[in-house]
Order: C-alpha cells, then sequence, then structure tokens
C-alpha cells in the first residue's frame, strides 16, 4: 500500500536520505526507529507529500506522490511532529474545516466527527480553543484530524511523543485496532512501543536503512536478547560511520 | 470534492480566523478613523465646496499602503512559523487553492471594511448632489488596487516566517510601486528621464490607474492591470511556497 522506492534527500549540501526503500502493506504496522536527526521525520514528510525527494519515488495505494499528489493526499491521513494544528481554532471548528477539506458534508461529516470525537475521547474539550489544550488532548486532536476520512494508509510521526503513560497506551490501543485493516507507519524512540505494537520495524540511521525486520528477529541478533541493545549496536556504528553500509540486511548481521 | 468548494472551505476558515480576533475590530476602527481624518481634515472635504467623494478617494492609495499589508502580513508568514503549512499541504489540497483561499478571505474583508465607510456616501449625498456613478467608480478601483496590494502582501508573507518583516517588506513594495507615478517623484525623474519614458514608467504606478477610477473612468485597460498585476503576484508566491517544500 507504502511503495518507498530508492529515495534520497539532500538539503542544500547535507545527505539526508540515502537509498530509503520499503514496502508496507494493508493491516501492517510498522515501527519507524531511529536516532534524532537520523531522517524520520524527513521520509514522513516525503511520503505525505509535503517534501520533495531529490530522487526515488514514493506509491500511496497505486498513486504516485509526486505526479498524482491529490489522489494519494486523499488517501493518507498524517500526524505531523508536534502535532501543528491551528491554534486559534476550537476542536470541533478545526475537525468540521478539515472534514470540509476531506470532501466530507451532511450527514456524512456529523458522523465522522462523531467517530474521531469517541475515538479520540475529545468530547470534554470539543468547545475549546487548540491553544489552551494540554500536550495529550493536542496530540489527540492531531490524531483525530489525521482519522476523520478513515483514510487507508496512516502515517504518525511520534503520536505518543510527550504523553503520559495512561495516553501512550490509549494511543498504542487505538493504533493496534486499526493496524488490523490499514497501513501504518509511525516513528518513535520508545523501543518496547515497538515491542508492544509493530508487526514489523525499521531502523533508520544517518539517512540509511540499517535493519528491517521484526521485533523478534532483532532480539534474538544480541546475545542479551533485548531491544535496546540491539537498536544501540546498529545505530552507534553508522553515527560514526554513516554511509559504510551497503544494504540494509547485510550490515544487520554483522552487527548481530 | 470539487475544486471550489475546496478553496471556499478555506476562505472560511481564515475568514472565520479574522473575526474572531481582536485584530479585526482594531483593523476596522483604525481604517474608518482614519480614512475620516484624511477626507474631511487633510483633504479638505469642506473647503472644496463640492458634492464629491474625491477627498476621501485621493488619500485611499496612501492609506491602503499601511492597512493592507497589516491584513495580508500573516497569511503565510503565521503558517509556516507555527509549522501549521505542513498540515494544510499534506491535505488535498493543490497551492493555488490555498493561495487563492487565503487572498479571497483577505480580500472580502478588506471590501467589507472599504464599505463600511457608507456614511461618507450618505453625507455627501445629504448635502449636495454628487455624481454617484463617479463614487461607485472610486469604489470599484479602491476594491482592485486593496486586492493588488494584497497580493504583493500575500508575497511577502509567503517569503518569511515573520509578520513583521513581512509587513515591512510589503509597504515598501506598494510604497515604491505607488510612487513611481507620484507627480512630486515623477517632476524629480523628469530632470534625467525624457517625458516619453517618465510616462512608461509612472504607467507602472497603482496611482495612474487609480486616477481613472477616481475620475468615473471605467477603462478595461484599469482593470486589467489591477488583476493582472494581482495574478503576477500570486503566481511569484506559488512559486515561493513551492520553494518551501522542495526546499
Amino acid at each position: 500500500m507504502i511503495k518507498v522506492d530508492n529515495l534520497f534527500k539532500s538539503f542544500g549540501n547535507k545527505q539526508v536520505l540515502s537509498d530509503v526503500s520499503f514496502e508496507v502493506a494493508p493491516g501492517e504496522v510498522l515501527g519507524f526507529l531511529g536516532p534524532n536527526g537520523a531522517g524520520k521525520s524527513t521520509t514522513m514528510r516525503i511520503i505525505t507529500g509535503f517534501l520533495e525527494p531529490s530522487a526515488g519515488s514514493v506509491e500511496v495505494c497505486g498513486f504516485d506522490v509526486a505526479t498524482q499528489a491529490l489522489q494519494a493526499k486523499e488517501t493518507i491521513g498524517y500526524l505531523p511532529e508536534s502535532a501543528a494544528l491551528y491554534e486559534e481554532m476550537k476542536v470541533g471548528d478545526f475537525l468540521k474545516f478539515i472534514a470540509e477539506i476531506r470532501g466530507l458534508t451532511g450527514a456524512s461529516q456529523s458522523q465522522a466527527l462523531e467517530r474521531v470525537c469517541e475515538q479520540c475521547h475529545l468530547d470534554r474539550v470539543w468547545h475549546q480553543p487548540i491553544e489552551t489544550l494540554s500536550k495529550g488532548f493536542r496530540q489527540r486532536t492531531g490524531l483525530a484530524q489525521a482519522l476523520i476520512h478513515d483514510p487507508q494508509v496512516l502515517v504518525l510521526d511520534e503520536p505518543t511523543d510527550g504523553l503520559d503513560p495512561n495516553q501512550k497506551f490509549e494511543i498504542r490501543e487505538l493504533i493496534t485496532k486499526m493496524g488490523r485493516s490499514k497501513a501504518i507507519v509511525f516513528s518513535t524512540h520508545v523501543l518496547e512501543e515497538v515491542e508492544a505494537v509493530c508487526s514489523r520495524a525499521i531502523v533508520i540511521s544517518a539517512g540509511v536503512i540499517v535493519a528491517n525486520g521484526t521485533p523478534k528477529e532483532f532480539k534474538s541478533r544480541t546475545p542479551s536478547g533485548r531491544m535496546d541493545d540491539f537498536f544501540r549496536s546498529v545505530t552507534l556504528a553508522d553515527t560514526a560511520n554513516p554511509l559504510s553500509a551497503p544494504s540494509a540486511q547485510s550490515n544487520s548481521e554483522t552487527h548481530a | 470534492m470539487s475544486y471550489f468548494n475546496t478553496t471556499l472551505a478555506i476562505t472560511k476558515r481564515e475568514l472565520k480566523v479574522y473575526l474572531g480576533s481582536p485584530l479585526a475590530f482594531v483593523f476596522l476602527i483604525a481604517y474608518l478613523i482614519l480614512s475620516g481624518i484624511f477626507t474631511f481634515t487633510l483633504g479638505g472635504f469642506f473647503d472644496m465646496n463640492e458634492a464629491s467623494l474625491s477627498s476621501f478617494f485621493n488619500w485611499m492609495p496612501w492609506l491602503l499602503i499601511f492597512l493592507v499589508p497589516a491584513v495580508g502580513m500573516r497569511l503565510w508568514s503565521e503558517e509556516r512559523r507555527l509549522g501549521t503549512i505542513e498540515l494544510l499541504l499534506t491535505l488535498p489540497v493543490t497551492v493555488w487553492q490555498a493561495i487563492l483561499g487565503k487572498f479571497l478571505a483577505s480580500w472580502v474583508f478588506l471590501m467589507v471594511a472599504i464599505a463600511l465607510s457608507f456614511p461618507m456616501i450618505l453625507t455627501v449625498n445629504w448635502l449636495g448632489q454628487p455624481d454617484n456613478g463617479v463614487i461607485v467608480s472610486g469604489y470599484v478601483g479602491c476594491f482592485l488596487l486593496a486586492g493588488t496590494y494584497l497580493a504583493v502582501s500575500c508575497l511577502a508573507s509567503s517569503m518569511t516566517r515573520n509578520q513583521v518583516i513581512a509587513f515591512i517588506f510589503s509597504v515598501m513594495l506598494c510604497l515604491g510601486t505607488t510612487l513611481l507615478g507620484f507627480a512630486p517623484i515623477t517632476n524629480l525623474l523628469s530632470r534625467w528621464i525624457s517625458p516619453e519614458n517618465i510616462e512608461k514608467v509612472a504607467n507602472f504606478s497603482y496611482l495612474s490607474h487609480f486616477d481613472s477610477f477616481q475620475r468615473g473612468v471605467l477603462d478595461t485597460r484599469d482593470i486589467v492591470y489591477f488583476v493582472s498585476t494581482a495574478a503576477f503576484y500570486l503566481f511569484i508566491t506559488s512559486l515561493v511556497v513551492r520553494q518551501v517544500r522542495a526546499r
């Protein structure tokens, strides 16, 4: 459903992504891991059509993001990093605006609004301006915005960042539930989250994919059998020597 | 969803932002007070001893140079500063829909503000018998002029995250272009440039084209001038917004 092909991206002289390729099928929840500045957000911004890649292509639900941008965007729900939202709007008005842009009108609009209000537990803050919300409600408003048109593809950039343990649990539950039918990509720093939610994970470091597999496989590659040891072994080596990895598979094997 | 409906949804949102913030009311009050002062004291409305709004329209280009950028400065720079531009451009919205939606909202707001000066029309009709055709054409000129200044502000706003910079930049651009047709400036230039060339330069000024509206002449050439200038600035805006994505 999401097909990322040989993506390259540079900002000026700085190479941010090199030859990133992966696929996500429906019913799959892909965890996107990596140190800060590894290129997670950049990849997600390219998938959602906000940034243009320097080279390579992205296909979402069969639509090329570069040439069939509108059709591709219609199938994606996107939660940007740190949920930048229209601060001065009330939660309800904001979601209504997104629903209108998404082409939902009349009864289908009110149904969609009701659904996301319930899914993301927004009834208490529905009439409150977004600028007055706590981090948790903000993040949920951002998530509601991404879910409003019941998209086939969800791209979530650090959806649990800054939430308390209960809120994190709720969001994870929601992702797991929706992951049964949709293709989901989400980025995170929390390794146990990957174990709890993802059917597969990709580790990216300095713009290169250094590991691609199930959380179980990752754990079996370290003597200790722990996710964080695995994460450190693949990302530390690559931070020291960014573009040394010839391919994801062989590299993760060397470190196993 | 049709092209038009998406644009309209953006326009509605932007209008709500204006009306929901104190900015709208501060702006309206500032505009009405200033246009009153300009018309009745500096413009010498009573001294002219004629039933016309020329003292009102004379000052409009200068007043709008400062007021229109105040309305337009937030259009894109705020999106860029808050990061909401990422949300907007990842929705199924084309860059042109976003630009037009925002432009229309601000333009409607400006036209309402200008139209709220209608007590002047009543006053002048009560005092004498003005040529109301000239007044209507003057208002059409004001709407078009405001739209063109607004397109300039859109461009300035898209180039920076800082609203103050956007404001100053668009005031300078509007002022510079307007001054090209301002008599003291053209007189000064005539020392170095031949009269035919002066006329060519002055033709680029908003002032030269606004003048005919003020005199009650609705010339298609002037309308085309304002519309095409606005379209030109909005086109450059679209290039800048696209550049933000490829950055």
